[in-house]
């Protein structure tokens, strides 16, 4: 279906056509407040309130003379329900917070509130951002615009959902294990996770804190690099927050300054990528991986190579050990944080009960859904007497493991890494329910960044049937060294110059 | 070593989670399905690898912030109108419970 954004490819395209007058912010909301409402069976948006989003468009008419001074002025995005806002509701796809109002905007919504983009409202995500298919949610599940039948990924299925199916430019998501890569990957748009500590957390629904990080899903690399640097920066109200990345200050300008140099100091246009070493995991291309994904991924490395790159194969060992580290430390840390949910300040409170523990234990079991509660009772397990050593303190030693397998390899053999994101296209909807650790295994590729800490990005690197024989999108994972949020946003550029799997869009052309 | 009943009732009271006979039974399979799973850590030998609990630690050596302890302006009265607005139960500006103390 085609939206008011089907003519513009980008972010800087869009603004041009605001700042020249083509069309007001106004009137572009109007549209796309419609767009929103004729695509509801996708299901992306669990709060649009019209009057604040044309409240915001208003506004930011009145700067769009300036694109130099505001280049994101009147653009259309949206905030994953994780991103506490003051005047939409945040619940955080959970009935523990089915009515919850915050009383502050998060710190991301605050900067893109300040440099006057256009909110169009909340995005469906999993319970808490724990899974990946967006199907833990009490707003139901999220369909994937390529095919209704299949999830768009999860946690952040409707951020990506959104941009795929043309609703936003951009919407905000955060990646625990891969909430922002994965569902970019399975609806063919691009995400990025920045460095741990790179984007503030503060008014972030916490999941698991030491893994946590918030990041953006747009159609491409570019329009990504300047909604990151917008959000990116120190905040001294989140205590993970970095002042300092390599002796720059973490502060909005950094990654875009950088992303900029990367791309001025090519010389050879024809090999862009000339002296870059790429180095490709054994271990990211063995079994379990499809075939299908497997080939776009190939080509995608051929295209790199084209460009100038130097392939090197690499191996990451520890990697299959980043399942049940990653299954433990988030677990745990997910039980000690949804521990606030005591229905006393904010929340679900049931509705009968005879003393305080009977109150708080019969409604944290009516507000959290099943997946929650089985996190919950996992963490509780591994940190309670007796088995910490054995699980927590194990888990974070294997934790060092792999990421001194991405130091040593980052340091020694190549500049970055790549592979598939997921190791295969979006399952059907409802098709891994029976199966309590099935979904938990397609993050194989994407875990190890969040416990080592890194940069990672998704961009579209082609199709591969699913089992209905739909053509469905690949995602291409590149992963950097700490803090090279800016080379990986420049090398997908250059990518993205040189292909078009970022431009297909779902109904359109396959 | 599989988690019993028993098990399952006492992590439930831990975690403050009133579980239902079916989903306590629902559980009981799916806690030791994903314990199958983690337990492949213990195989691992980490003699003496150091555990890594805040990633940037793995790049260089990481602090936790103190801020300045000074006193800041407290919020206003609206503030703390918007903040009590989402409590389940209150008056005159308190969080009501159950009675704790006979």
């Amino acid at each position: 279906m085609s939206t008011a954004l089907d003519s513009f490819a980008s972010v800087r395209e869009l603004r041009a056509a605001l700042a020249s007058r083509k069309l007001s912010a106004v009137e572009l909301t109007q549209q796309l407040l419609q767009d929103i409402e004729r695509n509801s069976v996708i299901n992306a948006f669990v709060d649009v309130r019209a009057e604040l989003s044309l409240q915001q468009a208003q506004d930011a008419d009145k700067v769009i003379d300036d694109p130099a001074k505001h280049p994101l002025a009147g653009i259309p995005i949206a905030h994953k329900d994780i991103f506490v806002t003051r005047h939409w509701r945040t619940t955080a796809g959970s009935k523990m917070l089915a009515n919850y109002v915050s009383p502050f905007d998060a710190t991301v919504v605050n900067a893109l509130n300040n440099a006057q983009t256009v909110s169009l409202g909340k995005l469906s995500c999993d319970e808490f951002a724990m899974g990946s298919g967006n199907e833990h949610c009490i707003t139901g599940p999220v369909l994937n615009p390529w095919d209704h039948e299949s999830v768009p990924g999860g946690s952040s299925g409707g951020s990506a959902a959104a941009v795929a199916a043309g609703l936003v430019m951009a919407a905000t998501g955060t990646d625990t294990g891969g909430s922002v890569r994965q569902p970019a990957a399975l609806c063919g748009v691009s995400g990025i996770k920045p460095t741990y500590g790179v984007v503030s957390r503060y008014g972030m629904i916490a999941y698991a804190s030491s893994l946590d990080q918030a990041g953006v899903l747009a159609r491409n690399a570019d329009d990504l690099a300047l909604l990151l640097d917008t959000i990116s920066g120190f905040d001294p109200r989140d205590a993970t927050s970095i002042q300092s990345c390599l002796g720059q200050a973490n502060a909005p300008g950094r990654i875009l300054k950088q992303y900029q140099a990367a791309l001025d100091q090519v010389e050879d246009h024809s090999k862009p990528l000339k002296g870059l070493r790429v180095g490709v995991p054994r271990e990211y291309l063995g079994d379990g991986l499809d075939q299908g994904v497997a080939s776009a991924v190939e080509k995608a490395i051929e295209v790199l190579v084209s460009l100038g790159a130097t392939r090197v194969d690499v191996s990451l060992p520890n990697t299959k050990l980043c399942i049940p580290a990653y299954y433990v430390i988030a677990p745990a840390e997910a039980s000690s944080n949804l521990a606030r949910y005591d229905a006393v300040r904010y929340g679900h409170r049931t509705s009968s009960f005879d003393d305080l523990e009977q109150m708080q234990a019969r409604s944290r079991a009516e507000g959290f859904g099943d997946e929650v509660r089985k996190r919950i009772m996992v963490g509780t397990y591994v940190l309670s007497h007796g088995y910490y050593d054995a699980y927590y303190l194990q888990a974070q030693k294997l934790r060092r493991l792999i990421a001194q397998d991405f130091k040593r390899t980052l340091t020694q053999d190549c500049d970055i890494i790549v592979g598939p994101v997921s190791p295969k296209v979006a399952h059907k909807i409802g098709s891994t329910s029976n199966d309590p650790t099935a979904e938990w295994l397609g993050d194989i590729y994407t875990l190890s960044v969040n416990l080592a800490g890194l940069p990672a990005m998704s961009v579209p690197c082609g199709f591969a049937k699913n089992d209905r024989g739909i053509d469905m999108p690949v995602g291409l994972q590149l992963i950097g060294n700490y803090f090279s949020e800016a080379q990986l946003l420049a090398i997908a550029t250059q990518y993205q110059k040189h292909t078009d799997w970022h431009q297909r869009r779902p109904g359109v052309s396959k | 070593m599989a988690l019993t009943k028993d098990d399952v009732a006492r992590i439930a009271r831990l975690a403050r989670l009133e579980l239902t006979e079916e989903q306590s039974v629902a559980m009981e399979s799916e806690l030791n399905q994903v314990l199958a799973l983690i337990e492949t850590l213990q195989a691992v030998d980490t003699t003496g690898v150091e555990p890594l609990t805040h990633p940037l630690s793995a790049l260089e050596e990481i602090e936790l912030r103190l801020r300045e302890d000074e006193p800041v302006p407290a919020h206003d009265i609206s503030q703390r109108e918007l903040l009590m607005s989402n409590a389940p139960a209150q008056e005159q500006g308190l969080f009501l419970v159950p009675r704790v103390i006979e």
